[in-house]
């Protein structure tokens, strides 16, 4: 790609933030704003300080501004991977690089593990320049260790990262407390998924009950609770309304479960899984329930999902439910989210909404759609310059903005593909880097 | 070292070879022959087409002819004469997709405890199970793979121990028995597993190998063992000494050695490729393909040089150790080198899409240059999957006389929002996206929305 730069003292002026103290300009592409402007052929985006301080069709450049011709390219906001454990898992099989999953009794909701992330996990390099900017990190059920300890119906906190070089790594923390249902509710709970919805149900009403008696718990003066103080205090937000629930849930009648304990509680639901959600496309809509699903998942992998199908996204979106993928793709595969949203786009879900399932619809479902998600005057410069369709898997980020900074195109990935690209030498690999 | 290639013969002389090999029992068939007949087809010409042969060659408007289950013709304006017409204007069309390792049916959808059949995890070498005792016909995830344009398949036990048995191909047809599957005439494949599994599965256990040393003494130990059964058994042949005892391990291994049964190696390191190597010089063996090849790329050439397949992923990395040095330029890498590549599974949603998996192998080499056209590209799961397998003599590409496994797609296959329309084996319509109702539903997938691999 083309780069003008042309700069005066003046950009000096707007020297601020930990991001980019320059003024940029991209011009001449395709930009799907994702926000109320929708497409806008040939348009002009203003970057200042980081932030997003223009969009549209004929914007003037401001004087010095770094100029970048994007024409016929396609930019789109940031990519959102809804669901996984970047930063917090470095090799899947390798105990010691995972810290997603904890054991035994000690940890509920409240386990944090924004604390765990790693934010020179080479996992992030690898997921950006594919075009993911911000992430979900969350907790996450395992399998019983040796001691037979095993994980718990609430994982913990979930918190959103931007994964970039600069600033805060913490885009907004403990957005989410993950619950599990289904049959994997059932593995940690007492054998069945009705004993993890109890245990769930109890934890709810337990921090509606400390919230009005905290004073008097604090004294001595109140009964016991089913979960510790910690967990209690990453609950109260849950049943404010101020944080989300994530449930895991993929069959039709845990599903039904969800909206039932979201309206008993008032919470803010999500679905991850969601299989068979397609089956009450309208009663989520109706509860405001949001559902993160997997674009390619269509097999009934086990007896949640028989009816697990292709064209879930589109049926979900048509009705009106904010849809996300990442049920599949996540962590090392975080990038593949493009793959997922290109298969519900090949049955029958819009592009458009596709395209808001991998940017706006997680960064509404966590919160964060204030900083991020679309491309609109105020919001962080979370930008990809596309040579085509995003969607397509022969299609990639020729430019990855995050805050505003334009990241390095470099990976340990693309260190071994540089070095195994080379045949001329006559020394071994290890010589060429 | 003899290794059996089957040829593209006339096709009077495959019915007298198939004539020979049913032997004389009273279904015409030998004890775990195939029993797969071809379903009904009618001479029909698809025209108007872009064609990927799966030779290299791409034929722009151009015409695929099919008539007694076989490919008559491939070429611009052919006579249509009284043949059934299907007009595939802007539609593409390439061999059927082959899948080199799948465990479909041994680990089938849904994947309960009652269904787990891939692994014979009791000790590292089984070389006397087959796949295809395992084989479950009702997995809805053959149906799903059809829908993904998958015609053959070679179903494979896991990869647990050293020596995990043999594998069996298919012909991705609905059938009541594995028998009713089998691709007729297809050698079996042999299971062997490097690495981290291994040695893991028994040196957790407290048991050998517990090392990838004591992986690399547990093959040579087995080759040994097989070799000197052959001796026995040849010796036997000519009047020396007595025939031992029939040995179903041995018989495996042996196979090997006699060039009858292709090697199946999964795999993962470069240096435990290179390992591989020499223990199949030390035995006279042939490794037919390195399976899970997530660092071929760095032995390209050798692969190459010893006429092994490498059959990965497009980009999985990160799972484990062995793959942490996965990228997505594998391929790119290994076809620009002239090193048989193939794009495999290993995954019931995977298989629905190789040519998905290719597409991001063709992406991420644009991005440093290298320019992998679609009639390149296809390759991948058409012809040097069926050259792996020892059945590219009979299919695999689209030229006259080889079977008629063919798959017409809705546009370019490398495209996210192209899907397969039709898929024919042996000349016989078995899916037709545009009419599901004639497509096949497992026993399983009855009331569900699975009924036509999720996607009714």
């Amino acid at each position: 790609m083309r780069t003008t730069i042309r700069m005066t003292a003046t950009v000096l002026a707007f020297a601020a933030s930990v991001a980019s103290a320059q003024t940029t300009a991209i011009t001449g592409a395709t930009v799907h704003t994702v926000g109320p402007e929708g497409t806008l052929e040939n348009a002009t985006i203003v970057i200042e300080n980081g932030r997003i301080a223009e969009v549209g069709t004929g914007i003037q450049v401001p004087v010095g501004a770094e100029v970048i011709d994007a024409s016929g390219k396609i930019i789109t906001p940031g990519l959102f991977s809804a669901m996984g454990q970047i930063g917090l898992s470095e090799v899947g099989a390798v105990t010691g690089t995972n810290d997603a999953v904890q054991r035994g009794d000690d940890f509920s909701a409240g386990f944090d593990v924004a604390d765990a992330y790693n934010r020179r996990s080479v996992v992030i390099p690898i997921s950006r320049i594919d075009g993911i900017t911000r992430a979900l990190i969350a907790p996450r059920a395992g399998r019983p260790d040796e001691q037979g300890n095993s994980s718990r119906v609430l994982s913990g906190l979930a918190s959103v990262v931007q994964l970039g070089d600069s600033g805060d790594y913490l885009t907004r923390h403990g957005v989410a407390v993950v619950a599990n249902l289904g049959e994997a509710g059932s593995a940690v709970a007492a054998g069945s998924r009705a004993a993890a919805i109890q245990e769930l149900r109890a934890a709810l009403a337990d921090a509606l009950d400390y919230r009005r008696n905290k004073a008097a718990y604090e004294r001595g003066d109140w009964r016991e609770y089913s979960v510790s103080t910690a967990d209690l205090e990453a609950l109260i937000s849950v049943v404010e309304g101020d944080r989300s629930m994530i449930f895991a849930a993929n069959r039709a009648s845990d599903i039904e479960i969800v909206i039932k304990l979201a309206s008993e509680f008032g919470l803010s639901a999500i679905i991850i899984g969601g299989a068979e959600a397609w089956m009450l496309a309208h009663e989520l809509a109706a509860a405001n329930v949001s559902v993160i699903i997997d674009g390619t998942a269509n097999l009934p992998g086990n007896f949640d999902r028989i009816n697990a199908r292709l064209e879930t996204g589109g049926i979900l979106a048509a009705a009106g439910v904010r849809v996300a993928f990442g049920a599949g793709a996540q962590t090392h595969q975080a990038r593949n989210i493009t793959q997922s949203a290109g298969n519900a786009v090949a049955n029958g879900m819009d592009w458009d909404a596709a395209l808001e399932a991998i940017t706006l619809a997680p960064a509404e479902m966590y919160g964060v759609d204030g900083e991020v998600g679309s491309i609109e005057p105020g919001k962080s410069a979370d930008l990809i310059i596309w040579g085509a369709d995003p969607l397509e898997l022969t299609s990639y980020p020729e430019q990855v903005f995050i805050q505003g900074e334009s990241i390095p195109l470099e990976s340990r990935q693309t260190l071994l593909r540089d070095r195994y690209l080379q045949t001329d030498t006559v020394q071994p690999p290890a010589f060429r880097h | 070292m003899k290794i059996l290639r089957i040829t593209v013969l006339p096709l009077s002389l495959l019915f007298l070879l198939a004539a020979c090999e049913q032997g004389a029992d009273s279904d015409g068939a030998a004890p775990w022959s195939s029993r797969y007949t071809p379903l009904p087809s009618v001479a029909t010409i698809l025209q108007g087409a872009t064609v990927l042969t799966g030779t290299g060659e791409r034929i722009d408007n151009a015409d695929v002819v099919m008539d007694g289950g076989k490919i008559i013709a491939v070429g611009p304006g052919l006579d249509a004469g009284s043949m059934t017409v299907v007009d595939a204007g802007g539609m593409w069309i390439t061999p059927g997709v082959i899948d080199v390792h799948s465990h479909l049916g041994v680990y089938p959808s849904p994947q309960v405890n009652a269904h787990s059949d891939g692994n014979e995890a009791t000790a590292p070498n089984t070389a006397e199970v087959w796949a295809e005792h395992s084989v479950w016909p009702q997995d809805p995830g053959f149906v799903a793979a059809l829908a993904g344009g998958v015609t053959s398949m070679q179903i494979l036990p896991g990869s647990a121990n050293l020596f995990g048995g043999r594998g069996v191909t298919l012909k991705n047809v609905p059938g009541q028995s594995v028998q009713e599957m089998m691709f007729p005439g297809a050698p079996h494949g042999l299971k062997m597993a490097c690495g981290e599994n291994p040695k893991r599965v028994y040196g957790s256990r407290g048991t050998s190998p517990s090392t990838r040393m004591g992986n690399v003494a547990g093959y040579r130990s087995a080759w040994i063992a097989a070799d000197d059964y052959r001796k026995k058994l040849a010796a036997a042949e000519k009047g020396r000494g007595e025939a031992p005892l029939r040995d179903l391990q041995l018989e495996t291994l042996a196979g090997v050695l006699d060039g009858e049964i292709l090697v199946h190696n999964h795999c993962y390191r470069a240096d435990e490729m290179a390992v591989m190597i020499d223990i199949a010089k030390e035995f006279d063996y042939k490794i037919s393909a390195f399976h899970h090849a997530v660092e071929a790329y760095k032995v390209a050439d050798m692969l190459r040089e010893n006429d092994i397949c490498a059959a990965i992923w497009a980009d999985w990395y990160g799972f484990k150790m062995e793959a942490f040095d996965g990228i997505r330029e594998n391929a790119a890498i290994l076809d620009r080198a002239g090193t048989c590549t193939v794009m495999h599974s290993d995954s019931a949603i995977g298989i629905q899409r190789l040519n998905q998996e290719s597409a991001k192998v063709i992406g991420a080499a644009a991005k440093v240059g290298i320019d992998i056209a679609p009639e390149r590209a296809v390759r991948w799961f058409t012809s040097n999957a069926a050259k792996a397998l020892g059945i590219d003599g009979v299919t695999g590409s689209l030229e006259p006389g080889k079977m008629a496994d063919v798959t017409v797609w809705s546009g370019n296959p490398f495209s996210v929002y192209t899907k397969a329309e039709r898929v024919y084996i042996d000349g016989a319509l078995v899916y037709d996206r545009q009419n599901p109702d004639v497509n096949p539903v497992t026993d399983f997938s009855l009331g569900t929305s699975a009924l036509h691999g999720g996607a009714q």
